[in-house]
């Protein structure tokens, strides 16, 4: 199915945004304006966003500790998470959840997660929700290959096909598990693991935004209707390390130099659509020009904003207590 | 009002939190039993104890729903399923299971709200069944409540009767923060007088069980009724027993326990986990740096030994505080000097 011009002005400027807002984390970081771990989705972008295209408002997802892009995509406000990141009170989560732990339930995002695999059961949770309640509405959980042999992935697959779940289990396959490749810590398919639970799985390369958009499409619509969890692999790569600040020595001397220059996201897709005459170079270049100056006004605001007072301690523990 | 074991007790809260609210769900290991079973039939045992037995009948499987074995799964689709709009119900059949499924429950439902700025609402209950005495040995009779009870963001709660179990869970559904409910497996068929209307129990409020004016016993759960049945003998013999049930061990209702101790001047703390860092040592604690100019003795902890729990009843019988230790350990503080 084609995507409308709308669509793929809306696809590139989100993937423009994660992609602005990840590198300049990146200089902030290096620069110390930021407290604690960073971890980075650079060059994942086509993943969140192809796959968040698809979803409604009161669609959930549930993200990895990478999980900005996804964030992003889901439609998350910018500033507010400029200012979480930064630890400012006025962030997302008030500064107290910070990069690992960004959600917006009114958004559907339930959160970046600092424990790997911790996500998918909760997916489970809402998909039920959903299922229960009549909505319509699909659930995604975004995982990494490091996550992918986690226990509560297998249970939640499982659990998604018993219950005949609306889940789709988005597996962004970037090669490394922290500082160990994926080619050490798994073995055998991942295509067939998912196949194994029961349900259908495909995939995709994972900078191709037409492609995973395409598979999501199909998820979604069996999700929809009721047909149950679906299985997508998206092939990444990220482009900076586990965390700011990571040396990257596990890594081959320009593999990553390789990538942007053969299969980058943003690239592929400025390609394929100037090709096929679907947008024109000059749209995607003021989207450019426009999300720079977003994103430097977020750091800006960021900046100027205040962090937490000492009484914001002791608050959001409960409800009630 | 009627004579309810706490089994029934806790069927009855439950059946009336469904039909007064349907976003109310339960899920968990052979709630129904029998799925996908050759006989056929909807509920082959209702609960491994019987608790969730006629549930599926009156709300259907889509609101009575049976899970793998598989804890994380389930217990993380609940909190998952909470923090989305329902009300779900999930059964950790034995709490030594957390062991399996803990991630889900301090990690995830207990950090949402803070972690999310206050934005986050998870009105998840976990019921599950705990303590030693039914010869389940070392990894079905733990007593894990101090290890939720250091986690900020959970509500644990321990009934001690039939009556309690009723209004507490009541309470435990309805509330919106996560509540680890813990039914001890011995109290399922004790019985007392239980109102059959829907009432509640709040949170953080000690009951005075027993009043009397030499010694303050501080009990949970079980140990409740041990301290309950130490007041009344000793009574007869002239030493005056309070006993404080604090229901609850997240929130904790600390003044109550130190008015008590506070006008008896001696505290007996019994505690049927595990001796290093339970609710006695957490209670004592309380009490010396709240209360240390009240105390005529030092305080006394009855606790099992720190060994997990045996399987023999001979040892097993050992293992657990008697009422019999908490009677040695009351004339002990009385008799100091």
């Amino acid at each position: 199915m084609q995507l409308s011009r709308e669509e793929l002005l809306k696809a590139y400027r989100d993937m423009r945004l994660i992609r602005d807002f990840e590198e300049r984390l990146h200089v902030e970081s290096a620069a110390g304006s930021i407290p604690g771990f960073v971890h980075l989705s650079a060059g994942e972008e086509a993943s969140a966003v192809g796959v968040c295209m698809e979803l409604r408002k009161t669609d959930c997802i549930a993200a990895t500790h990478r999980g900005h892009g996804h964030a992003l995509a889901k439609g998350c406000d910018v500033t507010s998470m400029m200012k979480e990141i930064f630890g400012r009170r006025d962030g997302m989560c008030g500064g107290k959840g910070g990069s690992m732990h960004i959600a917006d339930l009114d958004q559907g995002m339930m959160g970046a997660n600092g424990i790997v695999g911790g996500g998918p059961p909760l997916v489970c949770g809402a998909a039920l929700t959903a299922k229960t309640l009549k909505t319509g509405g699909v659930a995604v959980a975004f995982f990494g290959d490091g996550a992918s042999n986690q226990g509560t992935v297998a249970e939640a697959m499982n659990l998604a096909c018993v219950w005949e779940l609306p889940v789709i289990f988005c597996l962004e396959d970037n090669g490394y598990g922290e500082a160990t490749a994926t080619s050490f810590a798994f073995r055998g398919d991942q295509l067939k693991r998912a196949e194994g639970y029961g349900m259908p799985a495909v995939r995709v390369n994972g900078h191709d935004l037409f492609e995973v958009n395409e598979a999501m499409r199909e998820a979604v619509e069996r999700g929809r209707n009721g047909d149950g969890p679906s299985f997508i692999q998206c092939m990444t790569h990220r482009y900076y390390g586990h965390f700011e600040g990571d040396s990257t020595a596990y890594r081959a001397e320009g593999e990553i130099a390789k990538v942007i220059e053969e299969m980058d996201c943003m690239m592929l897709f400025r390609k394929r659509v100037t090709e096929a005459s679907l947008l024109e170079p000059e749209q995607m270049d003021e989207i450019d020009a426009e999300i720079a100056g977003i994103i430097e006004q977020a750091v800006v605001d960021a900046k100027a904003s205040p962090p937490p007072s000492a009484a914001d301690l002791l608050t959001d523990v409960y409800v009630s207590y | 009002m009627s004579i309810k074991s706490y089994r029934e007790a806790v069927n009855e809260a439950i059946v009336q939190e469904m039909r007064r609210d349907e976003t109310v769900i339960i899920m968990g290991e052979d709630v129904k039993g029998g799925m996908g079973g050759s006989a056929g039939v909807d509920e082959a045992w209702g609960g491994v104890l019987g608790v969730t037995k006629g549930l599926v009948a009156e709300f259907g499987h889509d609101r009575v729903l049976d899970t793998p074995i598989t804890e994380s799964g389930f217990i993380g689709a609940a909190a998952g399923a909470a923090a989305t709009g329902l009300r779900p119900v999930a059964e950790l059949m034995f709490a030594d299971f957390v062991g399996v499924c803990f991630d889900q429950i301090f990690n995830q439902a207990g950090k949402f709200r803070y972690m999310f700025g206050g934005k986050a609402v998870t009105p998840l209950t976990i019921r599950t069944m705990y303590g030693a005495g039914m010869r389940a040995a070392s990894q079905h009779s733990q007593c894990l409540y101090p290890i939720f009870t250091h986690m900020p963001g959970l509500k644990v709660v321990l009934p001690s009767s039939a009556y309690e179990a009723k209004g507490l869970l009541i309470q435990a559904i309805r509330d919106d923060d996560p509540v680890v409910f813990f039914e001890h497996k011995m109290l399922y068929d004790t019985t007392e007088e239980v109102p059959d209307e829907p009432y509640t129990i709040p949170f953080g409020e000690a009951n005075v069980t027993r009043e009397g004016d030499d010694v303050t016993i501080v009990a949970f759960g079980r140990m409740v009724r041990f301290a309950n049945k130490v007041a009344d003998k000793l009574e007869a013999e002239g030493i005056g027993c309070t006993v404080v049930d604090p229901r609850t061990t997240s929130p904790l209702d600390g003044d109550t326990i130190i008015e008590c101790v506070e006008d008896t001047g001696r505290l007996v703390v019994v505690d049927e986990a595990s001796p290093r860092c339970n609710m006695a040592t957490d209670i004592s604690a309380l009490v010396s740096a709240n209360a240390f100019r009240a105390l005529k003795a030092p305080i006394k902890m009855v606790t099992p030994p720190h060994t997990p729990v045996p399987f023999a009843p001979e040892i097993e019988d050992l293992y657990v505080p008697s009422p019999e230790k908490i009677e040695a350990a009351v004339r002990e503080v009385v008799g100091y000097s």
